[in-house]
Parts: C-alpha cells; sequence; structure tokens
C-alpha cells in the first residue's frame, strides 16, 4: 500500500501508515482465511459430492466461545494502539507556533502572527512543529492535508485546532472535507513546506503590519480603548496581563483567559460576565469578522507580559 | 355489542389476545413518546448547562401561578380519568361518561391558560423569530430558552389536544354503552394515553417555570 | 378456537381474493401491503439508482463538466435520502418482513392490520414530498443535513425533504410496533422464542430499534424546521447555540439506523443458507444473541461519525471503544455462517448464490468499519471515499444483495411461479462483479486521499473514478436483469407448489401463492427452526 498512499510529509504520517497496514494486514489475512474456507466447503460440500457428513449438526461451545473471544482481544489491542497515536495527533507540543485560520464558503484564510496574509495557500517551515488555529465565519468546513494525515472540522462560533510538524519540503493539496455548500469541491488549495531558511526570507517577503499591531489598529477602530482604555471613564476591566490569566467571573465560577474566552467576550459577552464589572459591553457579533477576532486577540496576548502558549481545552 | 368476543378482530384467537396485543402495542407507542420528549430534555439540559443564567431569567419570565395552576388541572384530570376506568370496569356507565367529559374539559382549559400565556408572552415581546423585543444582558442566549419553551410546550399542548379529542369519543362510545366491565381496552388505552402526557407535563413544569426561582 | 377455524372459507389464493384496485388500496392482508410496499420501493430504488448513474457519470472527468456543482450536490443528496429513507430502510422489513414475519410464527395477520395499511400510506405522503422536493428543484443538504447549512445557508427545499423524511419516519415506528406486538401475541401454539427463526429475531430486533430511534430523527427534523422557519434555534451559533448538538441527535439515530439496515438483511441469509446448505444453522443462541447485542449496542457508538467535529477527546475514546466491541457480535454471525456450510449439501442456486455474496461483502464492508472505528486512522479517511466505500459495501453489496436474495427465495411462494434460475444465477454473479468493480477502487480513492461529495476532484484519481463508472454501469444492467426474468415468470413460470425448495419453516406449509387468512389450521410447533435431517 505504500506506493498508493499520499506522500509521507510530517512526523506523524509513517505512525498512522504503520498502523494502518498492519490492521490491513490482519484483517486481509482473516478475510482470505474466512473466503478459502468458505470456497473450500461450498467444493467439498457441493450437493452431489460424497463426502461424509455423518455429526453435521453439531455445534461446538468451544468453537464459539474461541471466535467470540479471540477477536475481541484483537480488538482491544488494535484499540490502544490507536488511541495512543491518537492522543499523540490531537495533543500539540508546548512550544508549537500558532497560525490563524479562518474559513469560509468556500476559501481558507490564513494569518501568520507576523501579519503575513495567504489565502488558498499555507506556508509553513519545516521541522517545526505548527499549531493551526482555525474558526469559521458561516458553516462547517474540514481542513484536511492528506499528507499530513491530518484534518480537523472548522466550526463557526468556536475554535478547534490542529498540529502537525512538517518533514518533507514540497506542496502538497490542503482540501476541504466537510460539505460546505455549493462550492465546496473548489474549497482548496496548497501547503508548501519549505527550509526554515526559506521560509524566514518568505516571511520578510510577506511581512505586513504584524498581527499584533493590527488587532491594536482594531482596538481603537472599533471603540474597545474607549471603555478599556487606561483614560476611560467607562468601568471596565483593564485587560494586560488579561491572556493566559485566571478570571473570576460575576456567577462565581473561574476561568482561564484563552482564546475561547476572549473570543467569547468579543462576540457573546453576555456568556460569561467578569466579576465586579456590569454587563454593558455590547456584543461584536455580526458586526466585526473572525479574522478581526483574531487580530484583537493577538494584540491582547502581545500585552500580555510573559509568552505562553494557550492550551484550549478541546 | 359490548362482549368481548364481539369485539374481537379476525386475526386473533381469543380475546385474551387481543387485549395482550393492544396493551403492548399502546405500550410500545408511550416508549416512543419518551423518546420524542426525551430528544427535547437532552436540548434543554445541553443549551442549559451552557447558559445557566440565561436560563434562569428566561425561566423568570414565564408565569408562574398559571404554570402552577396548570399543573394542578392536569393532575385533578388524570385523577378523573382514572376514575372513570374504574367506574367502567365495575359496570357504570353514566358516571363514567361524564368523568371523561370532565377530563376532557380539564384539557381543554389547560389548553386555554396557555394560550392565555402564549399571548401575554407575545405582548412582552418574548417569541424569538415572531416578535422578540428583549433588550439587557441576557437577551441573546435567552432566545435558546425560549425556542425551546416554545417547542416543548407547544408539542405537549398538541398531545393535550388530542387527548381532549380522543376523550370525548371515549365519553361517546361509553354513554352508548359501548364498553362493559368485561371490555374496555380501548378506555383504558386512552387512560393510558392521558397519564403520559400529565408525566411529561411534571417534567415540564419543572423544567421552565421552577428553574430561575430556586436561586 | 375452533369455531374459528370451521368458518374460515375454502381456501382461495390472496392474489384471487378480489382484483379490483379498492380491494388492493383498501386491503388489510399483510401480504397484499407488502407487495404494494415493494412496488413503491422498487420505484424508488430505481431513482435512487438514476441519481448514481448521474454522479457516476459526472466523475469520469475531473472536471466538473456534465453537472454543474450545484445539480451535484443535489444529486448526491437526493440519492442518499432516497436510498436510506425510502429505499433500504423499508426494503427488507415492509416487503419481506410483511409478508412472512406472521406465516413465519403461524399467525394468520399482523396484530394491528389497519395501522400496517396505515403505515404504507404514510410512506406513500413522505414519498409524494420527497417527488415534490425533486421537482421543485431539489435539495443540497447532503443526506446528513449538518446546521448551521441546512438552517441557515441552503437555498434548497429543505423544508420539503425534512417534511418527507419525517412523515416516513412515522411509517417506519408503525412498522416497528406491529411487528413487536406481532412477535410477542401471535406466535403459534408450541412456537417459543428459542424456536424462532432468525429471520423473525431479526425483524423483532429491527423493530425494536425503529421504535426508539425513530423518534430522536423526527423531532431533530423539526427542530431543523422551526429553526428554518423563525431564523433561530438551538443550533444556531449565532446565539451561542450548537451546531454540535444536532451531529449527536443525528447520529443518535443514523447509526442505529444503519443497523436497521443490515440486521434484516442478516436474517434474510441465516434463512437462504441454511435452505441452500439444506442444515441447521451454526450456534443458533449464538446467533440470536448477536443479534440482540447488535441492536442493543448499536445505541452507544453514533459518536464515531463525529471523531473529528470538535466532539471531547474523552468522549470519542469511548465511542471508538464500543465501535470495536459491536464488531464481535458481527463477527460471530460471519464465522457462524461459514461453518453452516460445514457438511452441508449445498445447492448453488440463485438465492444462495446472493446470500454467499452478502457474507463476503458484508465482511469486506465491516473490515474497514473497523479502520474507521480506530480514531488515529479515521482522522485521515474521515469524508473520503473510503467512507463510501465502506457503506456501498455494506449497503449495497450487503443490503441490498440480501434483500434480492430474499427476493429470489420466497418468489416462488408470494406468486406460485418459478423463475429461471440460469438467468437468475448470471445476474447475481453479474453483479458481485459489478458491484466490486464500482466501489473497490473507492477504497483506494479514500486512501489517496479523494474527499467525498466533490464534483471535482484532482486529475491523478481519474482512472479509478473511470474503472468505478464502468463498474456502476455493470450494476446496473443486473439490477435491470431481474425485473426481466421475474417480470416474465408471472405469466411464463412454472407453477411453483408449495413448497420448492424443501425448505423449513412455517410459510413453506401452506399453498403458494397462501391463502388469504395463511394458513387452514392453525400450525402446531414442536421442533426448533431448521430442522434439516436428510444431510
Ligand atoms: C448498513 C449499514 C452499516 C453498517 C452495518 C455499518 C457497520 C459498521 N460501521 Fe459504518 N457507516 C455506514 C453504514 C454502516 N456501517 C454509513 C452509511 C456511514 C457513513 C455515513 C455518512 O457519513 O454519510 C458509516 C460510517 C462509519 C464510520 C464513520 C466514518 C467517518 O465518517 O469518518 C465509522 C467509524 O467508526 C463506521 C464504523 C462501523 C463499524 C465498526 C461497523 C461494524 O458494525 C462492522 C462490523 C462487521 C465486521 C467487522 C465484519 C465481520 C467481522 C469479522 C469477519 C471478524 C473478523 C474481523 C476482524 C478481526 C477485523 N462506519
Ligand atoms: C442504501 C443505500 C444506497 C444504495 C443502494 C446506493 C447505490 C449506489 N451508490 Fe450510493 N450513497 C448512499 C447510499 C446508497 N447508494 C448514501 C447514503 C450516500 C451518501 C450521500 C451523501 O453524501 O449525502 C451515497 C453516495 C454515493 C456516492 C458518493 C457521492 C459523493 O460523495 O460525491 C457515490 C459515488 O460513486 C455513490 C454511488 C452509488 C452507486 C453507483 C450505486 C449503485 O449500486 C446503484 C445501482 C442502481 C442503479 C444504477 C439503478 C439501475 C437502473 C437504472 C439506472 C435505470 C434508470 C434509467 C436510466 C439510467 C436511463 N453513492
Ligand atoms: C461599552 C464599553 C465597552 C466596549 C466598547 C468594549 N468593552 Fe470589553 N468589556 C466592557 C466591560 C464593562 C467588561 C466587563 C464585563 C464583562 O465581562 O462583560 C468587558 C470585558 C471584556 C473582556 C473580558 C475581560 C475580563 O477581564 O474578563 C474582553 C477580552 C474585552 N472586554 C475585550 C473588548 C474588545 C476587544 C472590545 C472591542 C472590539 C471591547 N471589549 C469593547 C466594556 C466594553
Ligand atoms: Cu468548505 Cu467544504
Ligand atoms: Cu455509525
Amino acid at each position: 500500500m505504500m506506493t498508493m498512499a499520499p506522500p509521507q510529509a510530517s512526523t506523524l504520517a509513517g505512525s498512522v501508515d504503520t498502523l494502518f497496514d498492519v490492521m490491513l494486514a490482519l484483517t486481509g489475512t482473516i478475510s482470505v482465511a474466512v473466503f478459502v474456507v468458505m470456497i473450500f466447503f461450498c467444493v467439498k460440500y457441493r450437493r452431489r459430492s460424497h463426502a461424509d457428513r455423518s455429526n453435521a449438526n453439531q455445534t461446538r461451545l468451544g468453537v464459539e466461545v474461541a471466535w467470540t473471544v479471540v477477536p475481541f482481544l484483537m480488538f482491544m489491542a488494535l484499540f490502544g494502539w490507536s488511541i495512543s497515536l491518537w492522543s499523540r495527533m490531537r495533543t500539540p507540543p508546548a512550544d508549537a507556533a500558532p497560525i490563524y485560520v479562518v474559513a469560509k464558503q468556500w476559501m481558507w484564510k490564513v494569518q501568520h502572527p507576523g501579519g503575513q496574509r495567504e489565502i488558498d495557500s499555507l506556508h509553513v517551515p519545516l521541522g517545526r512543529p505548527i499549531r493551526l488555529v482555525m474558526t469559521s465565519q458561516d458553516v462547517i468546513h474540514d481542513f484536511y492535508v492528506p499528507a499530513f494525515r491530518q484534518k480537523q472540522d472548522v466550526l463557526p462560533g468556536r475554535y478547534t485546532q490542529l498540529w502537525f510538524t512538517a518533514t518533507r519540503e514540497g506542496e502538497y493539496p490542503l482540501l476541504c472535507s466537510q460539505y460546505c455548500g455549493t462550492d465546496h469541491a473548489r474549497m482548496t488549495g496548497n501547503v508548501t513546506v519549505m527550509k526554515p531558511a526559506d521560509y524566514a526570507r518568505w516571511l520578510q517577503a510577506h511581512a505586513g503590519t504584524g498581527l499584533a499591531e493590527q488587532g491594536a489598529e482594531r482596538f481603537r477602530r472599533f471603540g474597545c480603548s474607549g471603555c478599556h482604555g487606561s483614560q476611560s471613564s467607562v468601568h471596565a476591566p483593564d485587560l494586560d496581563g488579561l491572556y493566559g490569566s485566571t478570571v473570576p467571573l460575576a456567577d462565581g465560577s473561574q476561568v482561564r483567559a484563552d482564546d475561547r474566552y476572549i473570543r467569547d467576550s468579543i462576540m457573546l459577552p453576555r456568556k460569561q460576565v467578569a466579576a465586579g464589572y456590569a454587563p454593558i459591553m455590547p456584543s461584536y457579533t455580526g458586526r466585526i469578522g473572525e479574522d478581526d477576532v483574531l487580530a484583537l486577540i493577538a494584540y491582547l496576548k502581545s500585552r500580555h507580559a510573559t509568552t505562553e502558549t494557550a492550551r484550549e481545552q478541546h | 355489542m359490548s362482549t368481548e368476543s364481539a369485539m374481537l378482530a379476525q386475526q386473533f384467537d381469543d380475546a385474551a389476545q387481543q387485549r395482550e396485543a393492544s396493551a403492548l402495542g399502546m405500550w410500545t407507542f408511550l416508549a416512543t413518546e419518551a423518546l420524542f420528549f426525551g430528544v427535547l430534555f437532552a436540548g434543554y439540559t445541553v443549551c442549559r448547562v451552557r447558559f445557566p443564567a440565561a436560563f434562569a431569567a428566561g425561566s423568570r419570565h414565564t408565569d408562574m401561578l398559571l404554570g402552577t395552576i396548570e399543573t394542578a388541572v392536569l393532575l385533578t384530570s388524570s385523577c378523573a380519568v382514572a376514575l372513570a376506568l374504574r367506574d367502567v370496569q365495575l359496570g357504570g356507565r353514566r358516571v363514567a361518561a361524564w368523568l371523561l367529559v370532565l377530563t376532557a374539559a380539564l384539557g381543554l382549559s389547560f389548553l386555554v391558560m396557555h394560550g392565555f400565556e402564549y399571548y401575554s408572552e407575545y405582548r412582552e415581546g418574548l417569541i424569538p423569530g415572531i416578535r422578540y423585543t428583549q433588550q439587557g444582558p441576557l437577551a441573546g442566549p435567552m432566545q435558546l430558552f425560549f425556542c425551546l419553551y416554545y417547542f416543548i410546550t407547544g408539542f405537549h399542548s398538541l398531545h393535550v389536544g388530542i387527548g381532549v379529542i380522543l376523550l370525548l369519543v371515549m365519553a361517546r362510545r361509553t354513554w352508548r354503552a359501548r364498553f362493559s366491565a368485561q371490555y374496555y381496552t380501548p378506555l383504558e388505552l386512552s387512560a393510558l394515553y392521558w397519564h403520559l402526557v400529565d408525566i411529561v407535563w411534571i417534567f415540564v413544569y419543572p423544567l421552565i417555570y421552577l428553574v430561575g426561582r430556586a436561586g | 378456537m375452533n369455531s374459528i377455524e370451521s368458518a374460515v372459507p375454502p381456501p382461495r389464493s390472496y392474489l384471487d381474493d378480489g382484483h379490483s384496485l379498492r380491494s388492493w388500496l383498501f386491503t388489510h392482508d399483510h401480504k397484499r401491503i407488502a407487495i404494494l410496499y415493494a412496488l413503491a420501493i422498487t420505484f424508488f430504488f430505481f431513482l435512487g439508482g438514476f441519481a448514481a448513474m448521474l454522479i457516476r457519470l459526472e466523475l469520469i472527468t475531473p472536471a466538473g463538466d456534465l453537472l454543474t456543482a450545484d445539480a451535484y450536490n443535489k444529486a448526491f443528496t437526493f440519492h442518499g435520502v432516497v436510498m436510506v429513507w425510502f429505499f433500504l430502510i423499508p426494503s427488507i422489513p415492509a416487503t419481506l418482513g410483511n409478508f412472512l414475519l406472521p406465516m413465519m410464527i403461524g399467525a394468520r395477520d399482523m396484530a394491528f392490520p389497519r395501522l400496517n395499511l396505515f403505515s404504507w400510506y404514510l410512506y406513500m405522503i413522505g414519498g409524494l414530498f420527497t417527488l415534490a422536493m425533486l421537482v421543485l428543484g431539489g435539495v443540497d443538504t447532503g443526506w446528513t443535513f449538518y446546521t448551521p447549512f441546512s438552517t441557515m445557508f441552503s437555498n434548497g427545499h429543505v423544508m420539503l425533504t425534512v417534511v418527507g423524511v419525517f412523515v416516513v419516519g412515522f411509517s417506519s415506528i408503525l412498522t416497528g410496533i406491529n411487528f413487536i406486538v406481532t412477535t410477542h401475541s401471535m406466535r403459534a401454539p408450541g412456537m417459543t422464542w428459542m424456536r424462532l427463526p432468525l429471520f423473525v429475531w431479526a425483524m423483532y430486533a429491527v423493530a425494536l430499534v425503529m421504535v426508539l430511534a425513530t423518534p430522536v430523527l423526527a423531532m431533530t427534523l423539526s427542530l431543523i424546521a422551526l429553526e428554518r422557519i423563525f431564523g433561530v434555534g438551538i443550533f444556531d451559533p449565532a446565539l451561542g447555540g450548537d451546531p454540535v448538538l444536532f451531529q449527536h441527535f443525528f447520529w443518535f439515530y443514523s447509526h442505529p439506523a444503519v443497523y436497521i439496515m443490515v440486521l434484516p438483511a442478516m436474517g434474510v441469509v441465516s434463512e437462504l443458507i441454511t435452505a441452500g446448505a439444506r442444515k441447521r444453522i451454526f450456534g443458533y443462541r449464538f446467533m440470536v444473541w448477536a443479534i440482540v447485542g447488535i441492536s442493543v449496542v448499536g445505541f452507544l457508538v453514533w459518536g464515531h461519525h463525529m471523531f473529528v467535529a470538535g466532539q471531547s477527546m474523552y468522549a470519542s475514546m469511548v465511542f471508538s471503544i464500543l465501535s470495536f466491541i459491536i464488531a464481535v457480535p458481527s463477527a460471530i454471525k460471519v464465522f457462524n455462517w461459514t461453518a453452516t456450510l460445514y457438511k452441508g449439501r449445498i445447492d448453488f442456486n440463485a438465492p444462495m448464490l446472493y446470500a454467499l455474496g452478502f457474507v463476503g461483502l458484508f465482511m469486506l464492508g465491516g473490515m474497514t468499519g473497523i479502520f474507521l472505528a480506530a480514531t488515529a486512522l479515521d482522522v485521515s479517511l474521515h469524508d473520503t471515499y473510503f467512507v463510501v466505500a465502506h457503506f456501498h459495501y455494506i449497503m449495497v453489496g450487503g443490503s441490498v444483495m440480501a434483500y434480492l436474495g430474499g427476493i429470489h427465495f420466497w418468489w416462488p411462494k408470494v406468486t406460485g411461479r418459478l423463475y429461471s434460475q440460469a438467468w437468475a444465477r448470471f445476474a447475481a454473479i453479474l453483479m458481485f462483479f459489478g458491484f466490486n468493480l464500482t466501489f473497490f477502487p473507492q477504497y483506494l480513492l479514500g486512501y489517496e486521499g479523494m474527499p467525498r461529495r466533490y464534483h471535482e476532484y484532482l486529475p491523478q484519481f481519474q482512472v479509478l473514478n473511470i474503472l468505478s463508472s464502468a463498474g456502476a454501469s455493470i450494476l446496473a444492467v443486473s439490477y435491470l436483469l431481474p425485473l426481466v426474468y421475474l417480470g416474465w415468470s408471472l405469466r411464463h413460470g412454472p407453477r411453483a407448489g408449495p413448497n420448492p425448495w424443501r425448505a423449513k419453516g412455517l410459510e413453506w406449509l401452506t399453498d403458494s401463492p397462501p391463502p388469504t387468512h395463511n394458513f387452514e389450521v392453525t400450525p402446531v410447533v414442536n421442533e426448533g427452526p431448521y430442522a434439516y435431517e436428510d444431510a
């Protein structure tokens, strides 16, 4: 099967393929065995044959129990293997570099922390763990890179993430694999894996205003600073050092200020109200796009003293 | 007319078999009903866990007094239908018929009260998608509460409506002596249905009317 | 009891009991209702098959040249909706089940004959809504109706479709209630639970699943309808609602629904293999418990469709392990069918060929289900053609094969006529090859990373797609053939007699075609099923 598979271009691809091949061998063997036995019986006990048919109607309990228990044990072994691999696939390393992805009918918008923007393409460096933080502007999409053996639905109204470490230079197809309407099949693009030096050059060449600076600009433009600014007369929380901290809420519970919390604070401010404040912050749903939210998050993150990576509870 | 063998359908061997089949059919049907409402309650639970404050606030907009009266009305009606059945089992006819009419009337008054509730909610602007004028902090997610509120109570009222018609038909049949102490399966099954409608309401009442008021 | 039996008029076949249209449309006879269903279902099968042909024609070339993107999306949605709800779910239960269940347990009819007819009318009304949807321009949500696409974004006739499926769901529920009650309370004297043919067990289990799962679908679809009408609802992310909640509800029904589609097939195959091999089923008790096990555990694995949908990692682990566990009873069944052949006296008549085809293709389809149940592999295989191949192997290679096998097996009983064995064998073998040519390449396509629901694809996938389309045209021929030779047999086939296969089972004791009330004398049962002793 190696030859048919898409190229293995991530650290995970090899392990996934190994599991696939082992399962293929196992199920293949069993299928062939069943077919051989079936055909053998069919020939030997065809109607006109004179094969011995004494005691034909015996049922042996031992046999039954054996072919109940053996597949069960096999399944449990496969399950264990698959789960351990899977939890690796779903837990990004702590040092993974974030890149932001916004899906909409029918394109992928990518924003790098340095402000580089791409549409329907994604440039990543070789050998460095990358963590995509993804959300959708409209319906559910799905970010799928066969060469990385990774895939994750992209949902409206929340963040999902996907990580990988690319291991091979080249261009690989990026596909939308959750049906999302008319041009679902055209919502495709390319992932380009580059040597770190080339990547650095690419970043330079495409550097725009950094995502955090864009966020700072928006923070003024959307009027956030009117309430959250230091001169503001409105009683609103100071957002310095918010990111990653633990926020006490009005209902007595506590929450970690991660990407999702900040997004919800902007788009659904009533969902979780910070303790000690009146719930007067307006909702920005429908007024600003998901890419604006990502810029704002990056800005708030940059106002955080120590760089700490966000871990969303998945 | 009212003897059991006269009512025997051709596919059955005897009256006992027919009775067993009808009862089992009704219980199976009630199992599907439980799942119909189960989905709605599951949806309610999920949304409420996500937005406890909004759900409590939404609940405070409902009419506690009417809700309580409605509960009492339904419970009384369930009692009336049980008495009617008992009367038939003991050979009665007239009292049973009147009790069934009473049950139907109670069901109808339940629907009327619910109509009033809906109307005042309409005036308050609490109906998402039709007239929703709520402002303020929890207005957004509170719509989820009201979507579920209308769906659950609407679907329940549909059941009450069907039950009222069913009970009136049964009252008429009882009056005309179509049932006897030996044969009363349809009446028994209708009563069973009515109890289900009642039991569902016993779940709806605390979920919709009481949650926001506890704390 | 005796007085009733002597009241039965001298036997006249159910087909001769009135010839007017009225006598059919108002019949309470389970056998006639079965035939009404069979006609309607066949119509929908070819309609769904026509959509499949459009899909396969479009996919011959990588560019989207035959159909527009929109037309393609409508084609696969229509294909999925019709094939699932209007063909496969009712297929075996509503036709063979309706016809045979009362006969196999020695009853004169279903427990609720009027309800039975009513559920056929519900099926037809649901079907009319679906046809209206097609005529007015179709719908493009996929058969899964994922929100928020279906609620807020699709411009198709979502409402009509949802209403159609909703109504047909009630038809399923009523059929289910009827089956459960009939099996419980209408069994002939001596017909204990452990003497029931496996087909009856399968019908019983399937009825339970229908009754317990379908209401969930009905409510979920109603919630979608409401959300479309009023523009707000609990799946709406703009209000903080949860689109993934929809997926949970949908699969809570639709996973059990896949067992609604395969359990009846398993029941049919158990009958065909025992009759073909002239032997008792190997391990009857295990077969029964496997059926029960599948229908119970089937309710607990729905989340395996959502491994990459953003559900919690721990939920996925639980759903994964349960999906592995549910494969164990399926494994038992495959092994026991194979073991039944041992020391049999195997006659390769057409029904037997279909049954053997079922076992092989179901096994291959089920094995790939195991790949999908392994979370780490599902991440790359999800929503690719690997999944498409997986379910067509089970549903087309498995269930449709079994359905056709069943039709061929009981055709003499239903119509009183024999058909050409040579033609029937030829069609079965052609179907097996056409099927594998159509769907095996799709495994490879999925493995190479071709997503499903794509009307355009990367050029490197073309060869395999052409193979698949070629297979589909062979498959189409093999589905049309039975129409011809079975149709021919209706007029020209030799008379069958009560038991042309010398098979066991109460249905073979009575005439072919059976009299209106099935048995002149209610049979008394004093042995288990499949009492073949002449081996
Ligand atoms: C009749 C229909 C049917 C049946 C019976 C099954 C049976 C099974 N299915 Fe399938 N499935 C579908 C119809 C069906 N499925 C459909 C329609 C979809 C897609 C829906 C959509 O998205 O549109 C789907 C999708 C689907 C998925 C989601 C894929 C995805 O979208 O990512 C998964 C994942 O776990 C899965 C798993 C299984 C498993 C484990 C079984 C098991 O029950 C199979 C058990 C059987 C066997 C295993 C074979 C016999 C066993 C042996 C011979 C023993 C030896 C075997 C081994 C040791 C391996 N199925
Ligand atoms: C029970 C179910 C069932 C059955 C029997 C079939 C039967 C077939 N299916 Fe289907 N299929 C589904 C259930 C089923 N399918 C589902 C649920 C989906 C998912 C939908 C979704 O994504 O939402 C799907 C999706 C699906 C796809 C994927 C589409 C996509 O994702 O882009 C494909 C592609 O090849 C396909 C092909 C076929 C073929 C070739 C057949 C063949 O077996 C059909 C053979 C029958 C015929 C060909 C009829 C023969 C007669 C005629 C053709 C005469 C008519 C007249 C003229 C042609 C003039 N199906
Ligand atoms: C009308 C004044 C006002 C405006 C305008 C406003 N906010 Fe707020 N914001 C508040 C108040 C008051 C709170 C605290 C109550 C709460 O949590 O809802 C708050 C809370 C927050 C929080 C959560 C802080 C915490 O400590 O939990 C974040 C993040 C936030 N705002 C970001 C923004 C952003 C980004 C914008 C602009 C796009 C913005 N706000 C615009 C008044 C405002
Ligand atoms: Cu986006 Cu499919
Ligand atoms: Cu499933």
